[in-house]
């Protein structure tokens, strides 16, 4: 049993390709129990995109629907309201909503589609801790005692109290660092939108 | 021999026995170097429980313990909507079949080279503990797909527990938590499943190891090693566990790997013995399977319960058979009373015995897959006999064997 | 000696099987033997007619609860469209699963049991068997159903395809004054012809076979990739094994 009679540099070069192989192999059965944490079959169809009928909704009115489990808020807006968000740029904290999350088509005042520019699709989701901010569209909200003459109306989280305009853009020094998420959303028709679809110029 | 060494394996052999560990169980245990195809299965079956556990574990995180969700959850749940989970069921199902396999024939290469004899009785005793466990193990955990095979197995099963006269009836009761086999059982066979069993059985398997390297291994030849010693204090047959043996295993656990895998992909059911057909219907206690079947590892010892009459109506003879056909084996190292280990250097006839003992086991394993009729009962009841006999007359036909010399070292065929 | 010892089992074990198996025989000689279903869940064609008549007539009373329109789109080949337009006649969501038309009170009242789900079918019954039946209608006027099945005696099932198949009669074969039902003829044809109907049966055995376990195609030629990852794991550690092993003697 001597070891000079052994071809180290062989053995070594074996030990090597069979950890390598064997490594790749550990690899391999990795993926199959790596994945199976991803959303099931179940999840992705409970996640599947989701019809608002928006024929009823009045200029002024919002309604919430649960899209992935999470509250989404389509307000249309009045001329006035339209108006504001113009005029209110100076108390915005991301004004053209280059920091926030919302589908390229909506990077815009309204945050909305061309066709569509009153009505706003969000997500109900304060950008801060995930509260669901509550929809104040009255000028002389007392909640916004702080804001005073400037509050236009607009979003209230009440974990935090952040601000956010009609468009859900986050006002400055707020708790929530960025404007409230749009989802991906396309309309069926002037009366249906399809959240959860990408569909930009539609 | 203390070797003091430096650096970060220094500081951590200061507070933690690494390096002692590692030299004391591989790189210096010393292993006998005639080892042959049947040492494998030691090292398999400690494979298979870390594709049990591993697969087990991703399973609970999506099995539903709950007799309206188990089935869906197994068959809709794991083997659809959750991506791999059909890989990860059937890494568990298959690997439940071959952990049995790989520790009967474990078990069968004991026998055959009197493993159990002094000084390794505890080992044996210890194995016959995890293959106890085992046995509890595979029983509960197929309750958890909640198909018919499922309820009805453990209907049958616990059923037998109801055989033992006066406490029977409400034993069966107080086991399953209910008047029939519902929500409780199933709850609390999962508990038992996923969690105590298999705590149990990694204490169990760590105790037969520990007392397999304080006396160390057997080999084919039957021969201590350690009679053998050179200056240095290490066995003249001995070769170090480690490189040794592991670049060995390595190999095997690829070889076994390669079976495994095509039952896997390509015969998980293994035609209904792994997975069985009735197993695909969810449970209903209002309708019998036509036939009744074990899983196929429990089958020559259900065999034993079916071959033994009952006697006043009463099951209880067969539960009792069914008992002692396992529990007679926990005294096996002192039933064998001829002093030479391996069945190389015994009698020709012992030989036989033991051949005809592998085909009895296999034979009432095969019967107890099938329905009953009278030729087979008939059948069943020789192979119970004999499966006694053997055992049972150890003690008197062991001391009649004319042995043949033990060589003084071991031999490399 | 050792080899002895192995003749031994290996001789006993066959001639007990043997044995065994003769009996296993003669006790499954009372059973109807099964008709190969040759299905292939590899053609997509074939399933894709399988689809078409598993949805249009079997999900009428059947579900399939845990077979996902959208899954059987991506398996298939078929565009959302196609399935929503041919396959889903509930109209349910693209993601949902396969519910019966009739609802289960309705069938308790119809039939007086609830028929069974058909995820798992082909699995607990196995693709012969299912093609024996669905092909092993005949008429028989002392059932109310009016028919009878070759392989499922008495059963409650109304033969759905009556249209399509015609009117068949049960052949019988007597010896030793036992008369065995051997198989059934056609002797009013319907819509279709036999072969026709046949490979319509067989197109829908294979899509039940595939909703059975939706992955074995893909199950079977991963594991091909496997195996060859495994040969080529082994010719390393052998040859690891060879080199470190040549140090004992």
């Amino acid at each position: 049993m001597s070891a000079d009679a052994v071809n180290n540099s062989k053995r070594r070069l074996l030990v090597a390709a069979t950890s390598v192989v064997g490594a790749v192999g550990a690899g391999f059965v990795a993926v199959p129990f790596i994945k199976s944490w991803n959303p099931s079959a179940k999840a992705l169809a409970a996640g599947a995109p989701v019809l608002a009928d928006i024929s009823k909704l009045e200029e002024g009115q919002m309604i919430v629907v649960e899209w992935r489990g999470k509250p989404v808020y389509i307000l249309k807006r009045t001329d006035d309201n339209m108006k504001v968000l113009e005029t209110d740029t100076d108390m915005l904290a991301d004004v053209n909503s280059d920091a926030s999350k919302q589908p390229d088509c909506c990077k815009n005042i309204g945050r909305s589609h061309d066709k569509h520019t009153k009505t706003v699709v969000m997500e109900g989701v304060c950008t801060h801790l995930g509260c669901a901010p509550k929809y104040l569209p009255d000028m002389n909200n007392p909640f916004a005692g702080a804001l005073g003459a400037d509050w236009k109306g607009g979003f209230f989280c009440p974990c935090h109290g952040s601000f956010y305009d009609l468009s859900g853009r986050v006002y400055k020094s707020m708790p929530a660092p960025t404007n409230l998420p749009v989802p991906i959303h396309k309309y069926e028709s002037d009366t249906v939108i399809m959240i959860g679809q990408d569909g930009s110029n539609a | 021999m203390e070797q003091k060494s430096n650096g970060l394996m220094g500081w951590v052999d200061a507070r933690y026995p690494a390096t002692k560990t590692w030299e004391k169980h591989l790189a210096k245990y010393y292993t006998p170097k005639n080892f042959n195809f049947w040492y494998f299965f030691g090292s398999l079956a400690f494979m298979v429980l870390v594709i049990q556990i591993l697969s087990g574990v991703f399973l609970t995180m999506f099995y539903k313990p709950d007799t309206a969700l188990a089935f869906q959850s197994v068959e809709m749940g794991i083997m659809r909507d959750v991506e791999w989970g059909w890989l990860i069921r059937y890494f568990h199902s298959t690997g439940a079949s071959a952990f049995f396999i790989v520790v009967y024939l474990h078990m069968f290469r004991a026998l055959i080279y009197g493993s159990y004899k002094k000084p390794r009785e505890l080992i044996w005793i210890f194995g016959m503990l995890i293959f106890l466990a085992l046995m509890a193990e595979g029983f509960m955990g197929y309750l958890l797909p909640w198909g018919q095979m499922s309820f009805w197995g453990a209907q049958v099963i616990i059923n037998l527990v109801s055989a033992i006269p006066f406490v029977g009836e409400g034993l069966s009761t107080w086991v399953r938590g209910d008047f029939v086999i519902g929500d409780a059982t199933l709850n609390r066979f999962f508990s038992l499943h996923v969690a105590a069993i298999p705590l149990i059985l990694i204490g169990l398997i760590f105790a037969h190891i520990v007392a397999l390297h304080e006396v160390g291994s057997n080999n084919p030849d039957g021969v201590e090693i350690k009679k053998n010693k050179d200056a240095n204090g290490i066995p003249k047959d001995g070769i170090p566990f480690h490189p040794y043996y592991s670049v060995k295993d390595i190999v095997g656990v690829i070889v076994f790997l390669m079976f495994f895998s095509i039952v896997v992909f390509f015969m998980p059911e293994m035609f209904g013995y792994f997975l069985e057909h009735a197993n695909f219907e969810p449970a209903n206690p209002l309708k019998t399977p036509e036939h009744i079947a074990p899983v196929w590892y429990f089958t020559p010892y259900y065999s034993i319960l079916r071959a033994v009459p009952s006697i006043a109506g009463s099951a209880f003879p067969g539960v009792i058979a069914m008992g002692a056909a396992i529990v007679v084996m926990f005294f096996l190292p002192w039933l064998d009373r001829n002093p030479v280990k391996s069945i190389r250097y015994r009698a020709g006839w012992y030989k036989v015995l033991v051949a005809i003992f592998v085909v009895t086991f296999i034979v009432l394993g095969i019967l107890g897959t099938l329905s009953v009729t009278d030729g087979r009962t008939l059948l069943a009841q020789v192979c119970t006999a004999y499966y006694f006999a053997f055992f049972l007359l150890m003690p008197i036909y062991t001391k009649l064997e004319k042995n043949k010399p033990v060589p003084e070292r071991v031999t490399m065929k | 000696m050792k080899k002895a010892m192995i003749k031994t089992i290996l001789v006993l074990l066959f001639t007990t099987i043997a044995m065994i198996s003769t009996g296993l025989a003669m006790a499954a000689g009372g059973g109807y033997p099964k008709t190969p279903a040759n299905v292939d869940v590899d053609d997509m064609a074939s399933l894709q007619r399988g689809a078409k008549v598993f949805t249009d007539y079997c999900l009428s009373c059947h579900s399939a609860k845990f077979v996902r329109f959208n899954r059987v789109a991506t398996d298939l080949g078929l565009t959302e469209a196609e399935v929503m337009g041919n396959l889903n006649h509930l109209g349910v969501k693209f993601g949902a699963t396969m519910t019966a038309v009739m609802t289960d009170d309705y069938s308790k009242e119809a039939f007086g049991a609830v028929p069974p789900d058909l995820s798992l079918v082909a699995r607990s019954r196995g693709v012969d068997w299912l093609y024996t039946y669905l092909t092993g209608f005949y008429a028989d006027s002392a059932k109310t159903t009016g028919h009878n099945n070759v392989i499922f005696r008495d059963v409650g099932m109304p033969n759905i395809f009556w249209k399509q198949e015609g009117v068949k009669q049960a052949v019988y074969e007597e010896h030793d004054g036992v008369k065995t039902l051997v198989g059934v003829e056609v002797v009013e044809q319907g819509t279709m012809a036999p072969e026709e109907f046949n490979l319509m049966i067989r197109d829908l055995v294979a899509f039940l076979s595939y909703i059975g376990e939706p992955n074995q195609s893909y199950r079977k030629s991963l594991g091909i990739y496997v195996l060859v990852f495994l040969f080529i794991f082994f010719g390393f550690a052998y040859a690891m094994k060879k080199d470190y092993w040549k140090d004992v003697h």
